[in-house]
């Protein structure tokens, strides 16, 4: 038996984050996929599929408006919290600490510039 | 290569890392990593003469082995996850235990968010070869980074004509670095190299802790201690604060207090708040891997001279808690001193010290807090006040967790002292407070309530 995982484990269609909602904390995923979803009235726009190693809920971080999206667990997923006030209080100590979250934000507006140039021009 | 003048890094210079624990692996990962974003081409060598891989003392840098709460964040926040096979237990709830009760403290979302680790592959005798060291998971990141592993004991440490400091091996290898970055823990006798260079280096106050790994199995883990730590405040003489740790199939006891002996130790495991925790047939930890380590409890005077920089242990390190967790601070300070400032003495005093120094500060608070603690534990009704107000917050849904994040940051090294210091001036806490003591006090009113365990 494996005794060493840390983290909260999800099973398959869990939701995670839910869009609306308001929340303190950002996640990692240890193990496992998530979709991120946007809700659209009665449709539901997969905006991404994340894998271990990857983020997500960082805008909660950073601004106090209400969830953007929701994320469900695709199959079992093992995701940690990181707390805002902890995760503020260590990054004002330590500026660097914020060098991956915004360097993958980036990379994400990246992704979005893409794609809008994409749908311009079909 | 700089001349002996610049003090501050090029590409090309070269900087030695004396101790590959988490203090000198973080120090280079970091340096390493921050210094490829700006295009700094450097050379690291980590100077480690221990191998991690092996089982033991010889395998292990002597401690607990917690990763707090606070640090297993700050590393995912960094990408860097620890695996389950260099976290032998995650845990997600700590038993406080006192001779009137003990109670359970869970984590605000019920998640596993503490790294109970091995810091080299395991106790001596133990049978696991699916379990890696933390030290060595750290060690093989840096030098996936492109740190040089020296497996080397330096044995001479000088400042060279320009200014730079050298060291030699004892199998003759001899090194000028740019800069030479010190992360050799209190126990090492590495440490006397500085104190006999001549430069004013005090190193930093200690005590004597002990810490025993025991084989219990994992079934009786299970059942017995389950994914919890497990603190202890007992009223025995020369006792600060105990823990016991699980960890895969075995259990880690640490105990700090004033001179820790035989005699203290056998106290501490045939307490019945201790006894109760484990089976019924098992006798005693006389046969496990144990070892009695010095522990930081004051900074080094100073930390940092013209290139060269004490971290970690070595330099200033958190008061009883979450020594790799200061380890993880005061590297990453002292990495982004040499890659964004320099390496010069009033670069490290504007830089890196103010780190130091918020550490040193809030462990006075930390030792202030303890001693209010201890002064508690040895009077009975305080300690049931303490176990009625955890108990009463543990078992109302909704209710203000005051006294149960007070303990849990304050045993988990989750939180600065400063802040735990404070919470406990809130006016609702020492309120609270107080209307438990009077509660503890009174006779008809002295069972236990409910949520609190026996």
């Amino acid at each position: 038996m494996i005794t060493g995982k840390l983290g909260k484990v999800y099973g398959n269609g869990d939701v995670i984050v839910r869009q609306g909602e308001t929340d303190d904390c950002m996640y990692e995923i240890l193990e496992g996929q998530v979709e991120v979803l946007q809700e659209r009235g009665e449709k539901e726009v997969r905006l991404a599929i994340l894998d271990k190693g990857d983020f997500f809920g960082e805008m909660a971080i950073f601004e106090k408006e209400v969830r953007s999206a929701t994320v469900r667990a695709i199959g079992e997923v093992r995701a940690l919290t990181i707390d805002k006030k902890a995760l503020l209080r260590r990054i004002s100590e330590d500026p660097t600490l914020a060098f991956r979250i915004v360097e993958r934000m980036s990379h994400r507006i990246r992704e979005l510039d893409n794609e809008i140039v994409r749908l311009k021009a079909s | 290569m700089t001349d002996g003048t610049d003090l501050k890094l090029d590409n090309g210079s070269r900087v030695a890392v004396l101790g590959g624990g988490p203090a000198g692996t973080f120090f280079s990962y970091f340096l390493l990593a921050m210094a490829e974003r700006i295009g700094l081409d450097i050379e690291v060598d980590i100077y480690e003469s221990r191998n991690f891989s092996n089982l033991g003392p010889t395998g292990c840098n002597m401690c607990g082995g917690i990763v707090s709460e606070s640090l297993v964040q700050a590393l995912a926040s960094e990408g860097m996850d620890l695996p389950p096979d260099v976290v032998q237990r995650g845990i997600d709830s700590y038993f406080l235990h006192m001779d009137v009760g003990s109670v359970k403290i869970e984590t605000p979302l019920h998640e596993k968010r503490i790294a109970a680790v091995f810091r080299g592959r395991g106790p001596k005798g133990s049978q696991n070869d699916d379990w890696r060291s933390f030290d060595g998971y750290l060690l093989n990141m840096a030098q996936e980074k492109g740190a040089h592993l020296m497996v080397e004991r330096v044995t001479e440490v000088f400042i060279e004509d320009k200014g730079k400091p050298q060291i030699k091996t004892k199998r003759g290898h001899s090194q000028v670095y740019d800069l030479l970055t010190v992360a050799v823990g209190v126990n090492s006798p590495a440490l006397k190299l500085f104190t006999d260079m001549g430069i004013g280096y005090k190193p930093p106050g200690t005590t004597k802790t002990f810490i025993c790994e025991f084989q219990l199995g994992e079934e009786k883990i299970g059942q017995h201690l389950g994914s919890s730590m497990h603190t202890f405040l007992l009223s025995i003489p020369r006792l600060e604060f105990a823990a016991i740790v699980p960890k895969g199939n075995y259990a880690t006891a640490c105990m700090l207090g004033y001179k820790i002996d035989k005699d203290l130790v056998n106290a501490f495991f045939s307490a019945q708040a201790v006894k109760k925790n484990f089976p019924a047939d098992w006798e005693s930890a006389e046969n496990a891997c144990q070892c009695s380590p010095r522990m930081n409890i004051s900074a080094a005077d100073p930390p940092f001279f013209d290139r060269l920089v004490f971290i970690g242990d070595s330099g200033v390190s958190r008061l009883y808690k979450d020594g790799i967790g200061a380890a993880y601070r005061t590297s990453k300070a002292a990495a982004r001193t040499v890659v964004f400032e320099g390496v010069s003495k009033e670069d490290f005093r504007n830089h890196y010290w103010p780190i130091c120094k918020s550490i040193k500060n809030d462990n006075f608070l930390g030792k202030l807090t303890f001693m209010i603690v201890g002064l508690l534990k040895k009077v009975r009704f305080a300690r049931r006040a303490i176990l009625r107000m955890v108990s009463l917050e543990q078992s109302k849904e909704g209710s203000r967790l005051r006294m149960s994040t007070v303990l849990w940051d304050m045993f988990t090294g989750s939180a600065p002292y400063k802040e735990v210091f404070f919470r406990t001036l809130h006016p609702f806490f020492l309120s609270k407070f107080m209307w438990n003591v009077a509660v503890a006090l009174w006779p008809f009113k002295n069972r236990p309530s409910k949520g609190e365990a026996s």
